[in-house]
């Protein structure tokens, strides 16, 4: 279904800055008379001009905002619909903090453009005094900082459906097979302190939680998490939301379904029992082998994907590191088991700093190639001891058709040529 | 640990609680911020219709009123029949008896539809009303919504033709398939669900 982002499209390259020479200073060039093409440009665009030599002349001078290198030029994909998703470039990205402008989106309706002079959080039903909370009075309460991943349910349908229906695509690359995921440093407001502000009973059992986008998506959360952990946030690294990520204030729900994260948040409903809205019915459940249909699914289960080398690296004989993402839901990674012979060995992989609960966590491990044909892969372990499964013990226990949550170990297969592509069939 | 240990460990947090008490002790139940918000504030935005048919407003609509501002206002999306235009546009109508097992999860293939899906018809409703039709959410009026969701349901087979739809008669549909949908009972661990 839509919801899932099945059609993706080939990532389309963003125009690269028109003006290459003008963005490294008029000043710069001017002793420079000598250009000369730098090597690490895109296949698709020619590399920018640089002087032939930076140390001899100035460079260019401060600027209001920074950009990124001319020959650095990550984008989102696929583009261009309301109802749509685009997915975070993971192969070019490094450490666990997602840029902001690279964090994937998935919206019912299209961006809102809000004012958020004029937005309100309404907070209303089973509590003692029914709460309307500008963004102003949200940044007087206690707030917490924390690093979270999101990841839409529907992350990794391309590969999951793609191997369904017969079609083989070793050309998928990390963005397409799990790039709806992003990690990022959030702040906000506990959930739990907007609640007692507003004097929350204690029959209040499940909660509403409704987005001021044209969909006004909505979802039905139990108490619970509002108890634990829930954020309802306004900054993420650092500074105001995006609006593609709910500006000026969302929900987050830390290890939960990137559904129930809800953008642009304008109103929490209390009550007694869940609302059965379109999100959580007819889409975002997930039909299962025996005739039914999981609902209410809402942690991630642990996963993870090598990032490096992958699709379409070419890669050259001798060490080289492999390293990739894992993350879980219910809580911390720990540990990640790298294979270099198609699953049938393992080696611990190197966790990158201390892991944190519901977070990207990186991982790498030093690899001697020495060109025979080989089938990279990574399994991650969180700190429920739950283990990342193959995709025949996915199939066995949810189905081929099942949709949602899909966690499969992922391959990379490289060539005796060094090309590598991707393998999905663990 | 040794028990000059577990002294010292109780004593350091014992310490460290007495830094924090003082400060906590000084913090209000309450920071009263925020405006109380009006009934009629709250009426505006509070637009969810329940199962139970909490929510659902006056109004009532007929599936053959229905199928003239379907044919209006969602065929040229949805198609003339609720086929849909996949990927972008859903399929809504469609339920024969291969969907008997809900074999969803054997066969990817399989279109979930309203007919064939959709535990709650109280979820039609509300979900026409929130945000359809797409390029003019919020358009529609109660009595629209009511005629379309009975229209949607008829042509599923869910209800007869001649069904007047109400908050009542809304509340009291049982779509087909309600029975197949269970709770989450994924709890990590080394079991894979």
């Amino acid at each position: 279904m839509k919801d899932e982002g099945d059609e993706q499209r080939p990532v389309t390259r963003r125009a690269l800055l028109a003006g290459a020479a003008g963005a490294l200073g008029a000043a710069a060039l001017a002793g420079t008379p000598r250009l000369v093409r730098g090597q690490q440009g895109a296949k698709a665009a020619p590399a920018p001009l640089t002087p032939a030599d930076p140390t001899k002349a100035p460079g260019a001078p401060t600027s209001e905002l920074g950009a990124r290198s001319a020959f650095v030029h990550p984008v989102r994909g696929p583009t261009g619909e309301i109802a749509g998703s685009s997915s975070t470039p993971l192969q070019d990205l490094t450490g666990t903090i997602t840029p902001s402008d690279l964090h994937f989106e998935v919206h019912h309706a299209g961006v809102p453009r809000i004012d958020p002079a004029q937005h309100t959080l309404l907070v209303h039903g089973l509590v003692d005094r029914p709460t309307t909370f500008s963004l102003a009075d949200l940044k007087r309460f206690p707030q917490v900082t924390r690093i979270h991943f999101i990841e839409c349910a529907g992350n990794g349908v391309l590969a999951w459906r793609g191997n369904v229906l017969g079609r083989s695509d070793p050309g998928l690359t990390p963005q397409q097979v799990a790039g709806m995921t992003s990690n990022s440093e959030w702040t906000g407001v506990l959930l739990r302190s907007l609640l007692e502000e507003a004097g929350v009973q204690k029959h209040a059992t499940w909660f509403l939680a409704e987005g001021g986008d044209a969909s006004l998506m909505a979802r039905s959360i139990p108490i619970e998490k509002a108890m634990d952990d829930a954020i309802v946030a306004w900054a993420q690294n650092g500074e105001p939301l995006r609006p593609e990520q709910g500006f000026p204030m969302r929900l987050l729900l830390p290890g939960w379904e990137g559904n129930t994260n809800v953008k642009w948040l304008r109103r929490l409903e209390l009550g007694t029992r869940p609302w059965m809205t379109r999100w959580e019915t007819a889409t975002y459940t997930d039909p299962l082998i025996d005739g039914t249909a999981r609902q209410f699914s809402f942690e991630m289960d642990a996963k993870s994907i090598i990032t490096s080398p992958s699709h379409p690296d070419t890669i050259e004989r001798g060490w080289r590191s492999i390293s990739g993402l894992a993350w879980s839901g219910r809580g911390r990674i720990a540990r990640v088991e790298i294979s270099t012979d198609a699953g049938t060995t393992w080696q611990d992989a190197t966790l990158e700093g201390q892991p944190l609960p519901k977070a990207h966590t990186r991982f790498t491990q030093m690899w001697n190639w020495q060109g025979a044909e080989a089938i990279l892969m990574s399994r991650a372990t969180d700190d429920t001891g739950y283990v990342q499964p193959t995709r025949a013990e996915l199939i066995r226990v949810r189905g081929p058709g099942t949709a949602y949550h899909y966690n499969p170990i992922y391959g990379w297969r490289v060539m005796a040529n060094g090309r590598v592509f991707f393998h999905g069939s663990t | 640990m040794s028990n000059v240990g577990r002294i010292m460990l109780v004593l350091a947090i014992g310490a460290s609680a007495g830094c924090r008490d003082p400060q906590s002790a000084a913090l209000p139940q309450r920071y009263e911020l925020g405006r109380t918000a009006t009934t009629a504030a709250i009426a505006a935005l509070d637009i969810d219709a329940a199962p139970d048919g909490a929510g659902l407003p006056q109004g009532s609509g007929t599936p053959s009123e229905g199928a003239a501002i379907y044919a209006a206002k969602c065929a040229s999306c949805h198609g003339a029949k609720g086929e849909g235009k996949p990927p972008v546009y859903p399929q809504l109508v469609g339920r024969d008896s291969a969907d008997e097992g809900f074999q969803f999860a054997r066969d990817g293939r399989r279109v979930r539809t309203i007919g064939n899906y959709w535990p709650y018809a109280t979820s039609v409703f509300d979900y026409i009303r929130r945000t359809m039709p797409q390029m003019s959410p919020g358009s529609l009026t109660n009595t629209e919504v009511y005629a379309l969701t009975a229209y949607l349901l008829a042509a599923n087979d869910v209800i007869p033709l001649t069904t007047r739809l109400d908050s009542a008669s809304l509340v009291a549909v049982k779509m087909p398939y309600a029975d197949r949908f269970v709770r989450d009972d994924r709890k990590g661990s080394s079991v894979v669900k």
